[in-house]
């Protein structure tokens, strides 16, 4: 198995907070990791330090896009980093709201694009060319997720639960090999819990992307997951398979609690 | 509706305005005669009049509320304008045809004066199109957009003094120094938002205009630049009412060009991301989209149009200094994009024609200019926030499904 993913002693100090504390993490080609850690554990945090949303306080991050390549991407823009194939979602919606369906999903494809002004106004072969390749794509991943009837609706206007599939077809437009998925069940009921469910398992298995998921619906996670990571204080307090961190009694204690177990 | 508390809501709104307006339209001081007129008379109107207007004015906020509600309740009002774009295509195309003529035969119709107004608002068109590229669409309140109106006019006006450069030579300079200071200005903003932004963009255009104003060996201070020559036709020297009307049809060439450009940028890659960074910068960054050259790149083309229509406008006053370049501009220009619609070329054009036009045709009340205007604004916020047209979403058509647009 080879590593995409490797987090070393990353820290982030807040003022006097430390959101992230030392923590450690690897991902494999292909696995569903699952972050899970009581509010204010620092997961978001972590997301946001590995997107070059914010610039982490220490500690280093590798990217490894290819075998035989390995880039610390610490310092990058975070359109850099989206560019080299690790793209995430927002734990509360962050669509463009007076965008169409479509366009917020053509907005994905931006970085794997390259046309510019003078394209843009002489409407050139090449760029009429790109352009309706980037419709199409769009359109294609829609159809997957399942929201092409949507496609010319305002984001705004669409159902909760649809905004939240929505960030997942703008994510998939970046052709990402790993994409991180930031409470992506919260707010849903229990058929779109499933559908996501069904829809995770599609994006690893057929499209080849491994996946990091912050999630608090353990049914969910345990079904889910080949690897699951516990946090709390910022700090890796437990690791390991979904059996055993069901019953890790450290786990338990901080965030799973007793009737879990029962 | 003309039940007890209507009448107490519009009572107290008109003894309210009879207090407010007492100091200006009550009291006159007469300091030769050195006594005090007592206006009551005024006072009984200003009385009347708001005590009617308050009526009309709840009138139409009950109107707007019924009309969301109806919205909310799933019933689509299209407005005149969508109409007007989504129907039949033979009528948008018959007003383009009426329009068109319109604009060609004016010239001849209508008096030079008449020609030279609607010289300005085309180029108020073009520099409402302009800023609407950094406002509308980017998102960013730049409030010394006329920083770069001034840039191209002084290009034209010292390249001309000091070297001779024609018209059409320096035309294409202007636009590349608008370009070039639209990036000066881009960089140090690049980092701030909303308020911040406005204000720093505030400055930068007092900076231009005192520098303009103050360094007298580059720029002949306040007393400006004149004799700066209009455009000629092949080497051509027109007669002022022949210049005038070669003016008219330059400028309804840039406009028509700038709307060509700009149409053709806002449904493109770039276009696409000038939207979504004003959507949401944070978002839009991490989809993949380089926030420093796509600010920089609305900063740079909306300055353009300002580059060039400085140099249009040297060279139709045929006399420059800073007092044409001051903030009032960039407040005007702004009005214009927000009165007919952020992000909208048609609305744009609206905006520009009423900001322009009816000023100048009420020339009677030009005391009250500044009120009209402040009016019209606080009105359009009210009832419509999202401007005259509002920007409409593009549809696209599919492959494979030819003809058929994704909307229905
Ligand atoms: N931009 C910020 N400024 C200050 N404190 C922050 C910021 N972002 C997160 N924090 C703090 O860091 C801690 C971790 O937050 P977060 O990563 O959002 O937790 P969660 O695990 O629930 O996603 C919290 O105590 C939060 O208040
Ligand atoms: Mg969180």
């Amino acid at each position: 198995m080879r590593t995409i993913l490797e987090i070393n002693k990353l820290s982030m100090d807040f003022g006097g907070l430390r959101a992230l504390d030392n923590f450690d993490l690897k991902m494999n080609e292909g696995e569903i990791v699952a972050l899970i850690g009581p509010n204010g554990a620092g997961k978001t945090t972590l997301f946001n330090c590995a997107t070059g949303i914010y610039a982490p306080s220490g500690g280093d991050i590798f990217l490894s896009p290819e075998p035989d390549r390995k880039i610390r991407i610490n310092s990058l823009k975070p359109n850099i980093i989206t560019g080299k194939g690790m793209i995430r979602t927002f734990q509360n919606i962050r669509l463009f709201p007076n965008m169409t369906v479509l366009e917020n999903v053509m907005i994905g494809r931006h970085c794997r694009t390259s046309s510019g002004i003078l394209g843009a106004i002489l409407r050139n072969d090449s760029t009429r060319k790109e352009e309706s390749g980037i419709v199409d794509h769009s359109y294609k991943i829609l159809e997957k997720i399942g929201l092409n009837h949507f496609v010319s609706e305002l984001a705004r206007n669409l159902p909760y639960g649809a905004q939240k599939k929505l960030e997942i077809a703008r994510a998939l437009a970046t052709e990402p090999f790993l994409l991180l998925l930031d409470e992506p069940a919260a707010g849903l009921n229990a058929r779109e819990t499933k559908e996501l469910d069904t829809l995770i398992a599609q994006i690893r298995d057929e499209e080849k992307i491994s996946i990091l998921l912050i999630e608090h619906d353990m049914k969910l996670v345990m079904s889910i997951s080949d690897r699951i990571v516990v946090m709390d204080y910022g700090r890796k307090i437990a690791e390991g398979p979904p059996d055993e961190i069901r019953i890790n009694p450290v786990v338990i204690k901080a965030y799973l609690g007793e009737e879990f177990v029962a | 509706m003309l039940n007890v508390s209507e009448m107490k809501k519009s009572l107290l709104v008109s003894i309210w305005f009879m207090f407010l307006t007492f100091p200006i339209m009550v009291i006159r001081v007469n300091p030769i005669e050195k006594i005090v007129e007592w206006r009551w008379g005024n006072m009984f109107l200003v009385g009347i009049g708001s005590f009617i207007l308050s009526f009309i004015w709840r009138y139409f906020i009950r109107q707007k509320e019924s009309g969301l509600k109806k919205v909310e309740m799933g019933e689509k009002i299209i407005p005149f304008f969508e109409k007007l774009r989504s129907g039949d295509s033979i009528y948008l195309r018959s007003l383009c045809m009426t329009l068109s003529c319109a604009a060609a035969v004016f010239p001849f119709v209508f008096s030079t004066y008449q020609t030279t107004i609607m010289t300005t608002v085309l180029m108020y068109v073009v520099l409402g199109l302009g800023l609407n590229i950094v406002v509308g669409l980017a998102g960013l309140l730049d409030l010394g957009y006329v920083a770069f109106y001034a840039v191209g006019a002084y290009s034209y006006a010292l390249l001309n003094y000091h070297f001779g450069l024609g018209f059409w030579t320096v035309l294409p300079l202007g636009a590349v120094l608008g370009a070039f200071f639209g990036i000066l200005l881009g960089f140090p903003v690049l980092r701030l938002r909303g308020d911040y932004l406005a204000i720093v963009t505030l400055g930068f255009g007092e900076i231009i205009r005192l520098v303009l104003e103050n360094w007298n060996e580059f720029s002949f201070g306040p007393s400006g630049i004149a004799n700066i020559p209009r455009p000629s036709f092949l080497g051509i020297q027109f007669s002022l009412q022949q210049a005038t009307v070669y003016q008219y049809f330059l400028t309804i060439g840039l406009a028509l060009c700038t709307i060509f450009v700009v149409n053709r940028l806002q449904d493109s890659r770039i276009g696409r991301a000038w939207i979504a960074l004003r959507e949401d910068e944070t978002a839009c960054q991490a989809m993949g989209v380089d926030k420093v050259r796509t600010k920089l790149r609305a900063f740079a083309l909306g300055a353009t149009w300002a580059g060039m229509v400085g140099v249009m406008f040297a060279a139709k006053t045929t006399f420059i200094n800073p007092a044409s370049f001051t903030f009032i501009e960039s407040a005007l220009i702004l009005s214009i994009v927000v009165l007919g619609g952020m992000g909208s070329v048609p609305g744009v054009v609206i905006g520009a024609c009423i900001l322009i036009l009816l000023p100048e045709y009420l020339r009677a009340f030009t005391e009250f200019r500044m009120l009209l205007f402040g009016a019209i604004l606080v009105l359009m916020m009210v009832f419509r926030p999202q401007g005259i047209i509002s920007n409409v979403r593009r549809t696209y058509e599919l492959k494979g499904v030819p003809g058929r647009t994704l909307r229905d």
